[in-house]
């Protein structure tokens, strides 16, 4: 007997949910492969002329110097809350000692990239997309496409490269005034001298923690400019287009450096 | 004035040429089979109403967006078959005037105006200013509009900034969209009159997309009607309005009954 009209059985509703989770992986890897086109064809324009040397240094002193004061308070309250939270944790275990190299470790190592990154992901990834998605609904980007320039020359590329040289400098600033937060807890609340807190701190610090959350530095700022240019570059639909350019670009270059993140520790430090 | 092509019957090869010319955007077909010429040194106007095909037609000529098929001749040069590099030096013979003006925000006007002259290094910045005030002149703004930035120009100044990025690096082929919409009448006409001006003076061939009919009077020599993706009309501009072609009399007296019906939602 026939089932009745609207009714599923439970295969059908299998092969939906199937459909359905094949749409999306097939969406997930269509977005990727267009990414993946969009900044190899941004890379690709740094090495052919015409160069747009003042767009790069306007970018990058949007990114690197603007973005300082954000980046700069963040790391040093983020060393001043690890020097209590580790000092509290490692007094458990007599451990006081390694409040310094907890610190100076954690800064240099994660948290100075990571929320440098993110910091820079809030502020210049979506300002990226908002101003290159204006472009694109208010048909700037084509004006350009008439006026003999290449969009993806003069929009693209230059955001890209100053965020992926502004970003270990702004993490270089993270990184001392990190370690100056923790500096400043440990001598003034937690009862340890200067100098010994400051021995400690570069005792047990080697140039890899340092280099190695440089190399990540670079990366999520090639990561936050890339997601910033590539959704405001793809938006449609007005002004609420733009919004969402703007939400994606902060949500999918947060998303991508946590998991950047993990993949970056795990080549550069597993064993 | 552009040097005319003579094709091997003896007639003269338009300036663009557009044969068999399709485009649809997932379902929805736009561009449905669009043949036209448009004579070097003459001032074409393209008519239809919304969602006619009128922009996307402008777009394929352009090459911001690729036909599905067909084909675009400048020069009796098939554009499909250029180069990036060939594509890119037919590109520089072309100005383009945007419905919104589309002008950078980032810039002061001076720098819009010479934008194609300085990317293609035609010209230092320092004479860059110069220029600009030359060719704002020619478009009827002062010199000093040049420092401004373009959110603190008016509408109608916004035109004439765009206009005068159009027209600044001299080139035969002038687009325009929608040059007067959101203009007042006489704002609209003075448009005009500066589009007249400056592709005389270039001696430019001039292609306009419009639903003004007064405007497509003003500035064409010929003109075209698009309807549902397809030319359904085409003869002088000076005719429009008796036509003797139903749908083209209907659109440019505006009338309600006729044989253009729009689709409205019940």
């Amino acid at each position: 007997m026939p089932a009745p009209m609207g009714a599923s059985s439970p295969l059908d509703r299998a092969l939906d949910l199937t459909a359905g989770l094949g749409r999306f992986v097939l969406g997930i890897l269509r977005s990727a492969g267009a990414v993946t086109l969009f900044a190899a064809e941004a890379i690709s324009h740094i090495f052919r002329p015409p160069f747009y040397g003042r767009l790069f240094l306007k970018a990058f002193v949007e990114i690197a110097w603007f973005s300082l004061p954000v980046v700069a308070m963040t790391a040093f309250f983020t060393g001043m809350v690890l020097a209590l939270q580790s000092y509290t944790g490692f007094a458990r275990f007599n451990a006081e000692g390694a409040v310094a190299n907890v610190v100076v470790l954690s800064i240099t190592r994660e948290l100075g990239p990571v929320l440098a990154g993110l910091m820079v992901a809030g502020r210049i990834g979506a300002a990226f997309a908002a101003e290159i998605g204006t472009m694109r609904v208010t048909d700037q980007i084509d004006a350009l496409n008439t006026l003999s320039t290449n969009a993806m020359k003069y929009l693209v590329t230059p955001r890209i490269l100053a965020g992926t040289l502004a970003l270990p400098l702004l993490v270089v600033v993270a990184n001392i005034l990190g370690v100056m937060g923790g500096w400043l807890i440990g001598t003034q609340q937690l009862g340890f001298s200067s100098g010994a807190y400051l021995k400690a701190t570069f005792d047990f610090l080697q140039s890899w923690d340092v280099i190695s959350g440089l190399i990540k530095a670079a990366a999520f700022g090639f990561i936050v400019t890339l997601m910033g240019c590539w959704c405001g570059y793809t938006s449609g639909g007005g002004a609420q287009g733009v919004g969402r350019a703007t939400t994606s670009a902060v949500v999918a270059s947060s998303i991508l450096i946590l998991a950047s993140d993990y993949v970056l520790t795990a080549m550069m430090f597993s064993r | 004035m552009s040097a005319k092509l003579v094709e091997a019957n003896g007639a003269t090869t338009p300036k663009i040429r557009l044969r068999g010319l399709c485009k649809a955007f997932g379902p929805k077909v736009v561009l449905d089979g669009v043949d036209l010429d448009i004579r070097a040194g003459h001032s074409m106007v393209i008519l239809g109403g919304s969602g006619s095909g009128k922009s996307v037609t402008l777009k394929c000529i352009l090459g911001l967006i690729a036909p599905d098929s067909g084909t675009i001749e400048i020069d009796g040069r098939d554009l499909s078959r250029l180069s990036r590099r060939e594509r890119e030096e037919v590109n520089d013979r072309i100005g383009m005037l945007f419905q919104n003006g589309a002008l950078f925000d980032s810039l002061p006007v001076w720098e819009n105006v010479c934008f194609k002259l300085l990317a293609q290094r035609r010209i230092t910045r320092r004479a860059a200013r110069d220029k600009a005030a030359e060719v704002l002149a020619q478009v009827g703004l002062a010199a000093s509009v040049g420092d401004l930035s373009p959110s603190e120009l008016s509408g109608g100044m916004q035109k004439r900034v765009g206009l005068a990025r159009a027209i600044a690096a001299e080139p035969d082929i002038i687009f325009f969209d929608e040059p007067t919409t959101g203009l007042d009448p006489i704002m609209g006409a003075v448009i005009d009159g500066l589009i007249l001006d400056c592709v005389k003076r270039l001696g430019a061939t001039a292609v306009s997309i419009t639903h003004d009919m007064a405007s497509a009077r003003r500035i064409g020599d010929d003109a075209a009607m698009i309807h549902k993706g397809r030319i359904v009309w085409r003869g002088a501009a000076a005719t429009l309005g008796d036509t003797g072609n139903a749908m083209v009399d209907q659109f440019a007296r505006g009338e309600r009954e006729g044989p253009i019906q729009m689709e409205l939602r019940k």
